[in-house]
């Protein structure tokens, strides 16, 4: 116990030391076939309708994107924090929702004799996860577990490093995630820059956060799944509709949230108004 | 207020019934209504008030938090989870109480400008300053427990960096490390002595919150010439003046905050607190809430021994330094003018270190390496020679500007020309225009 918190003290501690010797090291050794900052790509910005102030969700694209994530991420990702009663929002309705949930097997339990038993899924149910634990889901995936998907489109962000970043408070840029996981997933055809090694088992994707190769295959193919609104069935179209499909799972309440913000800032600013015009009004008899 | 008498009179038997066995009104009209302000006090000047306003958002929108938040590490990510989710309107109360927090320090750092700025520090204000200083490491204390919370990838390992910190100091660092987190490592006990932290600190805050504004009252605010009141020209009721003045100011405030809360609300936030905690994976790199950062350049920025200190230790006394040397500003101003208006000097040197601390919150959250580093060492180098050395010299050195002789002197001498009559509160309505 004690080494481990040395070491971990140590780390933290010295790693502003470290990292720049480390830093001087790779550069040494090799220039741009080696990378030490990632991604090595910044993600490709997208147009999304749930962008701006008056951004909302397009259901038809969710709906594509929920059937993605059914044929073929669930397979890997789990996605335990969305319940299925959380689709009517996506156009379903009740008998179509209570539908879905059931083509899923659920444990319950226990019942009377104490017996875990399997039952066909309701809409209070959530998502059922691929694997029992994270050790199950890494050891089927090369050692790395597919992260949960609740959160994903959230949970990833590249810097956007000066300027950028105080303009996008102006542009209310704040669709990170999902421009990654679009860029992530249709970034698996570039090659490798000559003399890079790419590690047994993993894929090189120049927009990986978080280093040059990953242990996901590339999991989308043209055509793979089939879509009745007659959308174009291509890597790209799925990216998009997959990408959309997760930032409202990681934000369900987001057109609700700029609804009110439109409520909430028009009040704010017909107030802001009122009460400067009785500032002068109350300080117009006085020099100051 | 300074030394004045009170003017209250109570107008219903209640009223007189109460004033004669509380008199708590008394106490609100003399403190609100009738306190005299400085006429010519500008907007600078309403960030005290809006501070009030963030302790009471933080209050609430936490008290109702709690009620679905659980601490315990296994649940602690999910219950905040839910409370986005599933708790009516716990989405707006998440993201108010987490871009509250960013608010709060936006407007506690504005407000020690405006001090520095119009020297508000000097006597007889040193209480004053020194109990603001004691709000501010409150609420630094606060802010970093209640980021723990939520227990993600960046609570967790902010914790881990933070606490690592006391390790340095000889003798008791690695006891005082443990006692903190409950443990030899960040777990669930960290969680459950920060929640219990967390909640408390705010009230303790609104207690030295109390004193402060009473020890302003007993002095009286400055203003933005630095000369004291000497007559009543040259101060109004706060009621109504400094209450509208405030009001807007607050509107704006709030108009801003709300910017954040419903078009931008994780742009303050880090991507890796919505991954779950876990203390065998570290992040790419490790960042503070963006409050810290300057602070957090200023620790890395020591990398070299100083005789028996290692760098270590070295950038852990330069970061509490950094934010102990506040508490001593008034004595380190050896200047007999008070506001920067009147020092060309000062002016300068301070709107440099306005810029550098700007600079060192980039700085901070940048990896330590390559230039950043004797960036962060020049950085580090000005932020303290701007408190040890700038300010006792040029006290001594600076030759300031002519000063009026009173405040209603200086509103008059700015507003030549346009209204000649020195009109005060009592100025008859039709004197306006
Ligand atoms: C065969 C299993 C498998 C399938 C199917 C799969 N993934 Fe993954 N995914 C993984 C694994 C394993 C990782 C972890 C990679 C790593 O960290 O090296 C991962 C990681 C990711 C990441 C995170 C990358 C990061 O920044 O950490 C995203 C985004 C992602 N997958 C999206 C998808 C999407 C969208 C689909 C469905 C179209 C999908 N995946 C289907 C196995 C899968
Ligand atoms: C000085 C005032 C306060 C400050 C600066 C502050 C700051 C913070 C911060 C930075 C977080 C993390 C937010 C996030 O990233 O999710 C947080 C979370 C939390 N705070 Fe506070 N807080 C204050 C007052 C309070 C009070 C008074 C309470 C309770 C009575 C409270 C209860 C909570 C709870 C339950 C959480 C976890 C939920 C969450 O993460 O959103 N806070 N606080």
């Amino acid at each position: 116990m004690k080494k481990v918190l040395h070491g971990l003290a140590a780390l933290s501690f010295l790693f502003a030391g470290s990292t720049a010797f480390a830093q001087e090291a790779t550069h040494a050794a090799n220039h741009e076939a080696e990378p030490t900052h990632f991604p090595i790509k910044a993600p490709r910005e997208q147009s999304w309708s749930f962008a701006g102030p008056f951004g909302t969700y397009d259901k038809a694209q969710l709906q594509r994107g929920l059937k993605v994530y059914k044929e073929v991420c669930s397979a890997c990702h789990s996605m335990h924090l969305v319940p299925f009663r959380m689709l009517e929002e996506l156009g379903y309705n009740e008998a179509q929702v209570k539908a879905f949930a059931a083509e899923y097997t659920v444990q319950d339990g226990p019942n009377d004799d104490g017996e875990m038993f399997d039952r066909p899924g309701k809409p209070s149910d959530y998502f059922p996860s691929p694997f029992p634990n994270d050790q199950a889901a890494a050891a089927a995936n090369g050692g790395a577990a597919p992260p949960d998907m609740s959160l994903l489109a959230k949970a990833r962000g590249v810097t956007r490093g000066f300027p950028q970043f105080v303009v996008d408070i102006f542009t209310q840029y704040a669709e990170g995630g999902p421009d990654y996981i679009y860029s992530l997933l249709t970034g698996y055809d570039q090659t490798p820059p000559e003399g890079m090694e790419i590690a047994e088992g993993t894929h090189y994707n120049p927009y990986f956060i978080n280093g040059k190769s990953l242990a996901m295959a590339p999991p989308l193919s043209d055509g793979q799944v089939t879509y009745d609104d007659g959308s174009p069935q291509t890597v790209d179209q799925y990216a998009h509709d997959i990408a959309a499909f997760l930032m409202w799972a990681a934000e369900p309440h987001m057109e609700e949230r700029k609804q009110t913000g439109f409520s909430v800032m028009t009040f704010l600013l017909l107030f802001g108004v009122l009460v400067y015009l009785t500032k002068r009004k109350v300080w117009s008899n006085v020099e100051h | 207020m300074s030394g004045g008498h009170s003017t209250y009179t109570p107008k219903t038997g209640i009223e007189r019934w109460i004033d004669a066995r509380m008199p708590l009104p008394r106490l609100v009209y003399d403190s609100f209504v009738a306190f005299p302000v400085p006429r010519n006090l500008n907007y600078a000047y309403t960030f005290g008030g809006i501070l009030a306003i963030m302790l009471v958002v933080q209050i609430i929108t936490g008290v109702v938090l709690v009620m679905h938040y659980a601490s315990d590490t296994s649940l602690a990510f999910v219950s905040v989870e839910k409370i986005m989710r599933d708790v009516n309107w716990g989405w707006l109360l998440r993201y108010m109480h987490a871009n509250g927090a960013s608010f709060f320090f936006i407007a506690v750092y504005l407000h020690i400008f405006r001090g520095l700025y119009y020297g508000s520090y000097k006597a007889p204000r040193e209480l004053l300053w020194i109990l603001g200083c004691i709000i501010y490491l409150l609420m630094m204390a606060t802010g970093f427990m209640g980021y723990v919370l939520p227990w993600g990838q960046m609570s967790g390992w902010g914790a881990t960096v933070i606490t690592g910190f006391f390790t340095a100091i000889p003798l008791v660092g690695t006891w005082l490390q443990q006692l903190l987190l409950g443990g030899f490592s960040v777990d669930n006990p960290t969680l459950t002595h920060f929640f219990s932290l967390h909640y408390l600190l705010p009230f303790v805050i609104a207690g030295v919150v109390v004193l402060h504004v009473w020890a302003l009252h007993v002095v009286g605010q400055t203003n933005p010439t630095g000369i004291e009141i000497k007559s009543k020209t040259d101060t109004l009721p706060f009621t109504p003046y400094a209450t509208v003045k405030d009001a807007f100011g607050m509107i704006v405030f709030l108009a801003v905050f709300a910017y954040f809360i419903f078009y931008i609300p994780n742009y303050l936030g880090h991507p890796d607190n919505y991954t779950q905690f876990n203390s065998l994976k570290t992040p790419a790199h490790i960042v503070p809430e963006w409050y810290f950062l300057p602070f957090y350049a200023i620790l890395r920025a020591i990398t070299f021994n100083i005789g028996p200190i290692d760098s270590k230790l070295g950038g852990v006394l330069a970061m509490f330094g950094a934010i102990a040397v506040l508490f001593f500003v008034p004595w380190l101003d050896t200047s007999k003018v008070r506001s920067a208006v009147y020092r060309p000097w000062y002016k300068l040197f301070f709107w440099i270190f306005g810029i550098n601390a700007v600079f060192l919150g980039w700085l901070g959250s940048k990896p330590a390496e390559g230039w950043y580093i004797p960036a962060m060492q020049a950085s580090t180098l000005y932020y303290f020679a701007f408190f040890l050395v700038i300010m006792p010299l040029l006290g001594l050195f600076e030759t300031p500007k002519q000063l009026p002789n009173s405040i209603t002197e200086a509103v008059l001498a700015k507003n030549k020309g346009a209204h000649a009559h020195p009109a005060g509160a009592t100025a008859a309505p039709e004197t306006k225009g």
